[in-house]
C-alpha cells in the first residue's frame, strides 16, 4: 500500500524532451569553475552553461535565485535497491550479481535522490575474497529495475580482503547461508583464494582462445563448456570489467595490487581503503581509485587506524579519490562528508565536491557523461538553497537526464493527500478485519496459525 | 559553627587568591556566545582557578594574568555529547574492548564511571571537533546501571566527573519481533512471533513494576533498621531514583512505550529523561506537561517508518522545539557514523528544517547540562561556571569550522590525537 503511494508521487516530474533553463543560481562546475549565471538543458543534455545564456522560445525557466546548482552526487559504493547483497556460501561469486535483484521499489531511491544524489555503484556484500557482480544505477525513481540502469556504464565486480572475508573460516560467524567453515580464514588464505581463481580463469580463457583460434583456421572444433564463475574474471582479465575490492589495512592493499600486477590487470578502485593514507604512494603508481569514508573508524579491529585525513592525504599523493557511503543514510549528505575533506586535510572547496561528483564519474568511468556541469553531460543536477558544503543547506531540486525527478516543493504538497489516502486505506482494512472477526472460530484459528502474519 | 564557616570562606578566598596567578588567564577579542545570553563582539572572559569569573565587552586584565588574544576568533561553550559509549568500548566489533552491556536484567549496582577508560583514544579524537563533556551509558537487560556524566580531560575519573552518577539507565520494555536482519521491530502484527514478543514484554514489565515495589520495601526496611536488615547491593543501588535525586534515562522509542514509560514514571514519582524516543513527537503535549527532557535519536537518520517523509528526522527537533519539549542531541557513539565527534552535525542537521540555529546549539550545550541536573556548573559561558571553552573560526555547527583551542575546567587542553599524529607521519612519507 506504502509503496503504491510512494510510487505515484515517483513519475518524473517533467518531461525530457522540453528545453529547461536554470537562471540566476550559483553554478558549481567542479571543473570550470564557478560562476553566478544560467543553465540550458536540453534532451536530457546540458547545452550550455554561462553567466549569460539565452533563454530560447517555449523553454521553461526555473528561478534559483540565491541557490546552488551542482552537479548530481555519485555515491561509488552502495547497497540499496537490491534484495539481497551477499552470496556467502562460496569464497568465489562471481556467478552472481546486483544487476538481477534490483528492487526498484525501495524508497531509499528516492531518499537518496533527496539527497542530491543521481548516481550510485550498487555493490555486491563483503563476504567473499572475489564477489559478486556490481549495477551502476541511476536514481530514476519511479522507473522499472532496467529504467534504473546506467547504461552503458562499464560493469564491475566486487573484492573483498580482510576482516569481513575472514570471518567465515571462523565457527559461528558466516554470512548468509555459510555453513560451519568455509575457506579462508587469514589474509593469506584471502591472497590464496584470489591467485587460484585467476589461475583456474586463465586457464579458461586459453581454452576459448584455442577455440577461437581453430575456428578462425576453419578446423573442427567442440566449444568449452561455459563457467559462470570464470566468466566475469576473464572480463576482468581483459580489461572489460572493473574490480571494486573492499579492504582496510595497508598490507591488504599491498598484496592485492602485487596480485593484479603478476595476473596483468588494474585493480579499478580500493573500496573503504582505510589505511590508503599509509601506501598512498603505491596506489598512485598502481593507477588505482580509492573510494573510502570520510571519517568512520574503530567500529573493528581493521579500523583502528583509520584516519579523517585519509582522502586528503591520497588526494595530496596523487591517487584519484572518492567519498562513498555503504548506508543509506549517509547517502543523503554525502555533500558535508565532503565538507570534512577541507576540515581533515585542508582540501578547497573544488577538490572536496570532486570526491562525490566527478572523482568517483572517473572511477565507474562514466565521466563523460555526468560529474560536471558541462555542455554535452547528462543533465544530472542538483539544486541547494544554501551552499552544499555547509551543514544548513538542503535540496531543493534534483534533475536527472533533464527530467525534474525531486521538487521538495512538489513533496510538502503532495503529503497531505498522502496521508488521506494511507488513513482511507488503513480504515478499510479495519473494516474489513472487524467483519471477519464477527465470522465463525475456526476461520480465527487458522489465520493466527500463519507464520509471519506481521509481515 | 558560625565562626568555622566563615573562617573556610577566609582560607577558601586566600587559597583562591594564591592560586590565581598561572590558573588566571583572559581571552580578550573574540566574539563571546554565551548561549545563555546575547553575542559580545570584541568581548572577553576572565578565568580564575578553572571558573569563569567574569563574561563582558570590556575587562581589563588583573594584574599578573596572562592575557590571550583572540582577534577575529569565536568563543563558545564546550560540546556536551548526551549519550556515547566512550571509554567504555575501544573498538566496536571487538568483544574484549568493549563494557557496555553486562549479564542480566536488573544491574542498578553497575556504575559507568568505574570502568571508563581515561587513556581511550575516543577522549582526544572526540574533544578535537569542540567536545568537552560527554555522557557516557551502560546498556543491556532492563535496569541496565548508571551513566556518568564526565568532562573529556584528566588521568583518572576524580578528575573528570562532573556528575557520577549522572542518571540509572532503563531500557523500557517492549514488543519486540526479531526482524529480517535479526533487528527488532515493534510493528503489532498477528502471527506467533508477535503473541510470543507480546508475552515475554508483559512478563518484563511485571518483572520491572515488582523490582520497583521490592527497591521501595528495601528503602523503607532500611530506614526502619530492624533486627535482620541485610544490604542489597541492587536495591540499594535504587535509593537515589526513589529519592528523587538521580534522574532516571528512560529507553523508549515507539508512541506506546514512550507513553506506557511517562505513566511508569508517574507512578513511581521518580525523575524522568526520556532517551531515543523517535515518536518524541507524537507525544510532545505530555512530555511538555510532565516537564520531561528529552535526549534525541540522531537527526541523521534514515526514517522510522517506510512511508515516513524523507525528512521527517531531520524536522522532528524543529517540531519538538516549537512544542516547548526541552532536549539535547546525542551522538550513541563511538560506532562508525555515530562518531561522538560528529556531535554538532546532528544540530546542525535539524537547521534547514525548522530548529532555529541558536536553539541547537543550546542542545548541544546549556540544555544538555540543564538535563543532567549540572546547568550550575556547565554548559554556558557564565559567571561561576566552570571554564570549559572552545576557541573557533566560526560556527561550530558547521564542519568547514576549525577549533582552534580548547579549555576544560580552566585548563588548555592539548588538541592533538591519534589521527592528527597518523596524518603528520604519513603525510610526510
Amino acid at each position: 500500500m506504502n509503496r503504491f503511494a510512494l510510487f505515484l508521487m515517483a513519475l518524473p516530474l517533467m518531461a525530457a524532451s522540453q528545453t529547461t533553463v536554470i537562471r540566476n543560481a550559483t553554478v558549481l562546475t567542479v571543473t570550470k569553475g564557478t560562476f553566478q549565471g544560467s543553465i540550458l538543458i536540453r534532451d536530457g543534455k546540458i547545452v550550455e552553461a554561462g553567466e549569460k545564456v539565452l533563454v530560447p522560445d517555449g523553454a521553461r525557466v526555473i528561478d534559483a535565485g540565491g541557490q546552488f546548482v551542482m552537479p548530481g552526487i555519485i555515491d561509488c559504493h552502495s547497497h540499496i535497491a537490491a534484495d539481497s547483497i551477499n552470496e556467502g556460501a562460496v569464497a568465489v561469486s562471481s556467478m552472481v550479481g546486483i544487476e538481477d535483484v534490483i528492487n526498484p521499489d525501495d524508497p531509499d531511491i528516492y531518499r537518496a535522490l533527496a539527497g542530491g544524489v543521481t548516481t550510485a555503484n550498487i555493490l555486491h556484500g563483503s563476504a567473499n575474497p572475489i564477489g559478486g557482480k556490481c549495477q551502476v544505477m541511476k536514481m530514476r525513481w519511479g522507473k522499472d529495475a532496467e529504467g534504473l540502469k546506467f547504461e552503458g556504464a562499464m560493469p564491475g565486480i566486487k573484492f573483498a580482503l580482510g576482516e569481513n572475508v575472514k570471518r567465515s573460516g571462523s565457527p559461528g560467524n558466516g554470512f548468509g547461508a555459510s555453513p560451519g567453515l568455509r575457506y579462508p580464514a587469514t589474509r593469506m588464505g584471502v591472497e590464496d583464494v584470489i591467485r587460484e581463481a585467476f589461475t583456474e580463469a586463465r586457464a579458461y580463457q586459453k581454452e576459448w582462445r584455442d577455440y577461437q583460434a581453430k575456428v578462425d583456421r576453419h578446423e573442427q572444433a567442440v566449444p568449452p563448456r561455459r563457467d559462470l564463475k570464470l566468466e566475469p574474471l576473464v572480463e576482468v582479465l581483459e580489461g572489460k570489467r572493473y574490480v571494486h575490492a573492499h579492504c582496510y589495512r595497508a598490507d591488504e592493499i599491498l598484496m592485492l595490487l602485487h596480485v593484479a600486477d603478476d595476473f596483468g590487470f588494474r585493480i579499478r578502485t580500493l573500496q573503504h581503503v582505510l589505511e590508503g593514507y599509509k601506501v598512498a604512494k603505491e596506489i598512485a603508481d598502481h593507477g588505482t581509485g580509492a573510494s573510502t569514508f570520510s571519517d568512520w573508524w574503530a567500529y573493528k579491529a581493521e579500523a583502528f587506524d583509520a584516519i579523517p585525513y585519509n582522502a586528503a592525504i591520497m588526494v595530496r599523493k596523487g591517487v584519484l579519490v572518492s567519498l562513498n557511503s555503504d548506508s543509506a543514510e549517509l547517502m543523503r549528505h554525502l555533500n558535508t562528508e565532503a565538507a570534512k575533506a577541507m576540515k581533515y586535510g585542508g582540501l578547497n572547496e573544488t577538490e572536496a565536491l570532486s570526491l562525490v561528483t566527478i572523482n568517483p564519474a572517473k572511477q565507474l568511468g562514466v565521466e563523460n557523461r555526468v560529474g560536471s556541469i558541462e555542455p554535452g553531460k547528462d543533465a544530472d543536477l542538483t539544486i541547494y538553497d544554501k551552499h552544499p558544503l555547509s551543514n544548513y543547506a538542503k535540496v531543493e531540486k534534483v534533475f536527472i537526464d533533464g527530467e525534474l525527478y525531486f521538487d521538495r516543493e512538489k513533496d510538502l504538497e503532495e503529503r497531505p493527500g498522502k496521508e488521506a489516502r494511507k488513513k482511507a486505506l488503513i480504515d478499510k482494512l479495519k473494516a474489513q478485519e472487524k467483519k471477519e472477526r464477527k465470522k465463525p472460530e475456526p476461520a480465527e484459528d487458522k489465520k493466527s496459525e500463519e507464520p509471519g502474519g506481521a509481515q | 559553627m558560625k565562626t568555622g564557616a566563615a573562617l573556610l570562606a577566609v582560607l577558601l578566598t586566600v587559597v583562591s587568591l594564591r592560586a590565581a596567578g598561572p590558573d588566571s588567564f583572559l581571552l580578550r577579542g573574540a566574539t563571546v556566545h554565551p548561549v545563555s545570553g546575547p553575542d559580545i563582539s570584541d568581548g572577553s572572559v576572565l578565568v580564575r582557578d578553572g571558573k569563569i569569573v567574569e563574561v563582558g565587552a570590556h575587562i581589563a586584565a588583573p594584574k599578573g594574568v596572562r592575557v590571550i588574544e583572540l582577534k577575529g576568533l569565536h568563543i563558545y561553550p564546550g560540546m556536551i555529547d548526551s549519550d556515547t559509549e566512550i571509554g567504555l568500548t575501544e573498538i566496536g566489533a571487538v568483544r574484549e574492548m568493549s563494557d557496555i552491556s553486562d549479564i542480566g536484567l536488573f544491574k542498578p549496582q553497575l556504575r559507568a564511571a568505574t570502568a571508563v577508560n581515561p587513556a581511550s583514544e575516543h577522549i582526544p579524537v572526540t574533544r578535537a571537533n569542540g567536545i568537552t563533556a560527554v555522557v557516557t551509558s551502560p546498556g543491556g537487560g532492563i535496569v541496565a546501571g548508571q551513566s556518568v556524566l564526565m568532562h573529556l580531560n584528566g588521568w583518572t575519573m576524580e578528575d573528570m566527573a562532573v556528575r557520577a552518577p549522572a542518571a540509572m539507565r532503563l531500557e523500557f520494555p517492549n514488543i519486540r519481533v526479531p526482524g529480517r536482519f535479526g533487528g527488532g521491530g515493534e510493528t503489532p502484527g498477528r502471527g506467533s512471533a508477535y503473541a510470543e514478543a507480546k508475552k515475554r514484554y508483559e512478563q518484563q514489565l511485571q518483572e520491572l513494576n515488582d523490582f520497583m515495589e521490592s527497591a521501595r520495601r528495601y528503602r523503607q526496611a532500611k530506614m526502619a533498621a530492624g533486627p535482620g536488615f541485610e544490604t542489597d547491593l541492587k536495591l540499594e543501588a535504587m535509593i537515589p531514583v526513589l529519592d528523587g535525586k538521580l534522574p532516571i534515562l528512560i529507553r523508549a522509542e515507539k508512541e506506546k512505550a514512550i507513553k506506557e514509560a511517562i505513566a511508569f514514571a508517574d507512578k513511581q514519582q521518580v525523575h524522568m529523561i526520556l532517551e531515543r524516543g523517535e515518536e518524541a513527537w507524537k507525544v510532545a503535549a505530555q512530555l511538555k506537561a510532565h516537564n520531561i527532557p528529552v535526549v534525541l535519536p540522531p537527526t541523521l537518520r534514515l526514517p522510522d517508518e517506510e512511508d515516513q517523509p524523507y525528512d521527517k528526522p531531520f524536522s522532528i527537533p524543529g517540531e519538538l522545539s516549537k512544542a516547548g519539549v526541552k532536549f539535547a542531541f546525542a551522538s550513541f557513539g563511538p560506532g562508525a557514523d555515530d562518531n561522538p565527534r560528529n556531535l554538532p552535525y546532528e544540530a546542525a542537521a535539524a537547521v534547514g528544517f525548522g530548529l532555529p540555529q541558536e536553539e541547537a546549539l543550546k542542545a548541544v550545550t546549556l540544555y544538555a547540562a540543564q538535563i543532567w541536573g549540572a546547568g550550575d556548573e556547565i554548559g554556558s559561558i557564565e559567571k561561576g561556571k566552570w571554564a570549559d571553552l572552545i576557541v573557533t573560526d566560526g560556527d561550530p555547527l558547521e564542519t568547514r569550522t576549525q577549533i582552534k583551542q580548547m579549555f576544560i575546567k580552566g585548563a588548555p587542553v592539548d588538541l592533538e590525537n591519534k589521527h592528527h599524529r597518523l596524518y603528520e607521519k604519513y603525510l610526510a612519507r
